[in-house]
C-alpha cells in the first residue's frame, strides 16, 4: 500500500472506531454532516495529491509522520491564562483560549455585550441548534474539491463559537488565543463559527502558537457569515515552531453592502496552508484581504483565496507579500471568479516577492475568471530581489549594507501592516516584523504578543 | 580636501571619465559644468561609490583617506553626501526612520553615541525650519509620492541633518520650478561653513545664480577642460558649450 492509501485508510479506521467519540457531547447538525463530509473526503481521493489547488504543495510527508488524535478534552495542568497573560501593549482584548482545537475550560468570562455570545462550538451546537442549522458547513461547502475540508467537517468536535446578533457593536477586539501543547506528536481539528447580523460589527485577532516541540498538525477551519451592512475586521498572526504545521481555511459569507477586512501574517512554523474562500452574495459586498509571509529555513506557506463575485456592484482586494530567505518556499494563488450576474465588479489582486538566496523559491498563480462583461479587474505577481538603486541611495547616507537591507525589508512588509487599523496591534506587528527579519523571532515558542526580548 | 587625481573610470566596459584632475579645499564651492555625456553625473556616481562605475586609474584622496578603497556608506560616514538628481522612493520607510538610523550609523562608524532620542526630534525641526520643509513628510515614507520640488527639498533637508563635509549636488535644479529652486539654494547657502564645501554639477547656469561658485569648470568627454571664475558661467550661458569644444580641437 503506498502512503496515501494508507494515510487514507488510517483515516477511515479513526473515523469509524471514533465515531462514538466524535459524536460525545456535540449537538445534531455537527454530528449530523460527518458521514457525508467524510464520503466526500473519500470521494475526491482523501488527502489532496497532485490537485489543481495543491500543485505547488506536496502534503504527503506531513501526513505520513506519527501523530496522536485525542477525540476527547484533556484537561492542562497548567493554568493557562496565567501562562499566557496575553497583551498587545495598549490594546485591550477580551482573549480567548483553546488547546489542541479545544475550548480552553477556564477561559475568562469575556466582557461583552449581553446580547453576544462567544463560548465553545460545541457548547452551541447544543444551545443554539437553529443557529447552528442555518450556518453551520453551510459556507465550508466551497471548497468543492479539498478533501482536507472535509475531513475538517467528519472530525470537527470543537472550536470558537460567537454570534453578534443584529445592530450590535463588538467595542472590544476578540483575541483567539489558538494553543498546542502535548506531549507526543499531535494531529487536531478545530472548527470556529462566527455570525454577524445584519450592522453588527466586531473584531477579531486570532494567534497560533505552540508551546511544546512535539509536532503538531492542525486542521483549522472558519465559517463567517456577515449578515447585510455588517463590518468584520480579522486578523491572524501565524507563530508556531518549524515542527508545527496547519492547513487553516477561512470562509466567508458576505450580504448586502458588508465589509470584510483581513490580515494574514505568517512570522513561522512548518508547513502552512491558507486557505481563503470569500463569497459576495448580494450587492454593495466589499473584501479586503491582505497577507505579508516571512519565511527562511525549509519553512512552506502556500497561501490559496478564492473571491467569488456571485452579486454586481461588490469591491474585492487581495494584496500578498512575502519575503523568503534560505531555501524556504512560497507559493500563492489566488483566483478571482465573476460570475456572469456580477456586473460592475472590481477586483484587484497582486502578490510580490522578495527573494533573499539562490536557494529560495516562489511560485505564484494569479487567476482571473470573468463571465461578466462591465468589470474592472486587474491582478499581477512580481518576484524579485532588493532594489539595487534604493539600496544604494541608502548606503550613500551612511546606512550599512545589512541595516539597509533590513529597512528596505521592513518597508516591504509595512506595506502591508499599515492597513492594519487597530493601530497598537499595527506597532506590535511591525516590532515583530522587524524581530523576524533580524531573525531574534526564531527560538520564540510563546506567544508573540507577549515577547519582551 | 578632496584630491583627484588622473581619474579614469568606466562603466559597462565604456570608458566615461578620461583623467580628471581637481582639487577642493574647504570652504569651497566648485561647479562643474557641461554638455550632456560629458560625464559629470558618472563623476559624482564615482565619488559616492556607486558600485556600477568601474575606476580604471588615478585616485581620489578625501581628507587624507583612500576613498576609493571605502565601501559607499563609509564614504557617507567620512563625509560626503550626493544630492540625487533622482531621488529614490522608498516605501515603507518613513523619513524619520531612516534619518534616525542614518545619523546613529554615521556616529557609531565615529565612535559617537547615539543621538539622544529626546533631542532628535528637536535637532529634526531645527533643520526642517532651516530648509522650509512640510513637518508632514516626517512620517510619510521616503520620497514615496513626493512632487519633484518635495523631494530635492527633502535631499537638502537630509544634507542639513547629516551634516557633510563635502556635499555633492548632481543635477539638483532639474525639474525644479524657480520658487523651489531659490529655496533649494537658500537651503544649500544657510548651510555653508568655513570648514565644509560643495560642489554643484549642473548643465544650465540657473542655480549658479543663487549658490555663486568659487571655481567653475568645464567637464567635456571626459576631462576637465576649463577652469575659471564664476564669470565662466555668464559666459557659457551666453555662448553655450559649442566654442569649448572648439577650442578643446574636437
Amino acid at each position: 500500500m503506498d502512503s496515501l492509501e494508507k494515510i487514507n485508510a488510517d483515516f477511515a479506521t479513526l473515523f469509524r472506531d471514533g465515531r462514538t467519540l466524535l459524536d460525545k457531547g456535540c449537538g445534531a447538525v455537527i454530528n449530523g454532516c460527518r458521514e457525508e463530509a467524510f464520503r466526500k473526503f473519500v470521494d475526491l481521493g482523501g488527502i489532496p495529491f497532485k490537485k489543481e489547488e495543491y500543485s505547488y504543495l506536496n502534503l504527503l510527508p506531513l501526513f505520513s509522520r506519527d501523530y496522536n488524535v485525542v477525540l476527547k478534552y484533556i484537561r492542562q495542568e497548567v493554568d493557562m491564562n496565567e501562562t499566557f497573560r496575553c497583551a498587545v501593549t495598549n490594546l485591550q482584548t477580551n482573549p480567548v483560549l483553546t488547546v489542541n482545537g479545544w475550548w480552553f475550560d477556564e477561559n475568562i468570562e469575556p466582557e461583552i455585550p449581553e446580547e453576544v455570545v462567544i463560548c465553545s462550538l460545541r457548547e452551541a451546537s447544543v444551545k443554539y441548534p437553529d443557529l447552528l442549522a442555518r450556518h453551520y458547513n453551510h459556507y465550508a461547502s466551497a471548497a468543492r474539491n479539498d478533501g482536507l475540508v472535509a475531513l475538517n467537517t467528519a472530525f470537527a468536535q470543537d472550536g470558537i463559537f460567537v454570534y453578534v446578533p443584529d445592530d450590535v457593536v463588538m467595542e472590544r477586539p476578540l483575541q483567539i488565543i489558538n494553543l498546542l501543547r502535548a506531549n507526543t506528536g499531535l494531529m487536531a481539528f478545530q472548527r470556529n463559527l462566527i455570525i454577524l447580523g445584519k450592522n453588527a460589527r466586531a473584531s477579531v485577532l486570532v494567534c497560533d502558537h505552540t508551546l511544546s516541540e512535539q509536532e503538531f498538525l492542525v486542521n483549522n477551519t472558519t465559517e463567517v457569515y456577515l449578515g447585510p451592512r455588517a463590518r468584520m475586521e480579522y486578523y491572524q498572526v501565524q507563530n508556531q515552531h518549524l515542527g508545527a504545521s496547519q492547513i487553516n481555511s477561512l470562509f466567508v459569507s458576505e450580504h448586502r453592502n458588508s465589509v470584510f477586512e483581513s490580515n494574514l501574517v505568517t512570522l513561522y512554523g512548518g508547513t502552512i496552508r491558507n486557505n481563503m474562500y470569500v463569497a459576495m452574495n448580494e450587492e454593495g459586498g466589499e473584501c479586503h484581504l491582505y497577507g505579508m509571509y516571512i519565511l527562511d529555513k525549509n519553512q512552506i506557506v502556500d497561501n490559496f483565496s478564492y473571491i467569488d463575485h456571485i452579486a454586481p456592484h461588490c469591491i474585492s482586494n487581495e494584496h500578498f507579500k512575502g519575503v523568503m530567505d534560505d531555501a524556504s518556499l512560497a507559493n500563492f494563488s489566488g483566483c478571482i471568479r465573476v460570475r456572469p450576474d456580477a456586473q460592475k465588479t472590481e477586483a484587484y489582486q497582486a502578490n510580490n516577492n522578495l527573494l533573499l538566496t539562490d536557494t529560495a523559491r516562489v511560485n505564484t498563480k494569479p487567476q482571473l475568471v470573468i463571465d461578466a462583461d462591465d468589470v474592472k479587474c486587474s491582478h499581477g505577481a512580481t518576484v524579485g530581489q532588493l532594489d539595487e538603486e534604493a539600496m544604494f541611495y541608502l548606503r550613500s547616507r551612511g546606512i550599512g549594507l545589512e541595516e539597509a537591507r533590513m529597512m528596505m525589508m521592513f518597508g516591504f512588509a509595512h506595506d502591508i501592516i499599515q492597513r492594519v487599523k487597530l493601530e497598537p496591534l499595527r506597532v506590535e506587528i511591525d516590532n515583530l516584523i522587524d524581530k523576524r527579519l533580524r531573525g531574534e523571532l526564531s527560538k520564540c515558542h510563546h506567544c508573540v504578543m507577549k515577547c519582551k526580548k | 580636501m578632496l584630491k583627484i587625481k588622473n581619474l579614469h573610470a568606466a562603466v559597462d566596459g565604456k570608458e566615461i571619465l578620461k583623467g580628471i584632475n581637481l582639487e577642493i579645499r574647504e570652504g569651497e564651492v566648485h561647479a562643474i559644468m557641461g554638455p550632456n555625456g560629458a560625464g559629470k553625473s558618472t563623476l559624482s556616481s564615482v565619488l559616492t561609490g556607486r558600485e556600477r562605475f568601474e575606476v580604471t586609474e588615478g585616485e581620489i584622496e578625501f581628507n587624507g583617506k583612500d576613498l576609493l578603497q571605502l565601501p559607499a556608506e563609509d564614504r557617507a560616514r567620512e563625509g560626503i553626501f550626493m544630492s540625487f538628481q533622482y531621488p529614490v522612493e522608498i516605501p515603507g520607510v518613513s523619513t524619520v526612520n531612516f534619518l534616525k538610523t542614518a545619523v546613529n550609523e554615521i556616529r557609531k562608524y565615529r565612535g559617537q553615541p547615539p543621538f539622544p532620542a529626546g533631542d532628535f526630534l528637536k535637532m529634526i525641526r531645527q533643520k526642517m525650519e532651516l530648509v522650509g520643509i512640510d513637518n508632514k513628510l516626517l512620517n510619510r515614507s521616503l520620497n514615496e509620492g513626493f512632487s519633484g520640488g518635495e523631494k530635492k527639498k527633502n535631499e537638502i533637508f537630509q544634507m542639513a541633518v547629516l551634516e557633510p563635509k563635502l556635499a555633492i549636488l548632481d543635477e539638483t535644479d532639474s525639474g525644479l520650478d524657480i520658487d523651489a529652486l531659490r529655496i533649494v539654494a537658500n537651503g544649500v547657502n544657510k548651510l555653508k561653513r568655513p570648514d565644509n564645501a560643495t560642489i554643484v554639477i549642473t548643465h544650465y547656469q540657473r542655480l549658479l545664480d543663487y549658490i555663486v561658485p568659487d571655481v567653475v569648470h568645464v567637464l567635456y568627454d571626459g576631462r576637465i577642460v576649463k577652469t575659471a571664475g564664476k564669470e565662466l558661467v555668464a559666459e557659457l550661458e551666453e555662448k553655450g558649450y559649442d566654442w569649448i569644444k572648439e577650442e578643446v580641437g574636437r
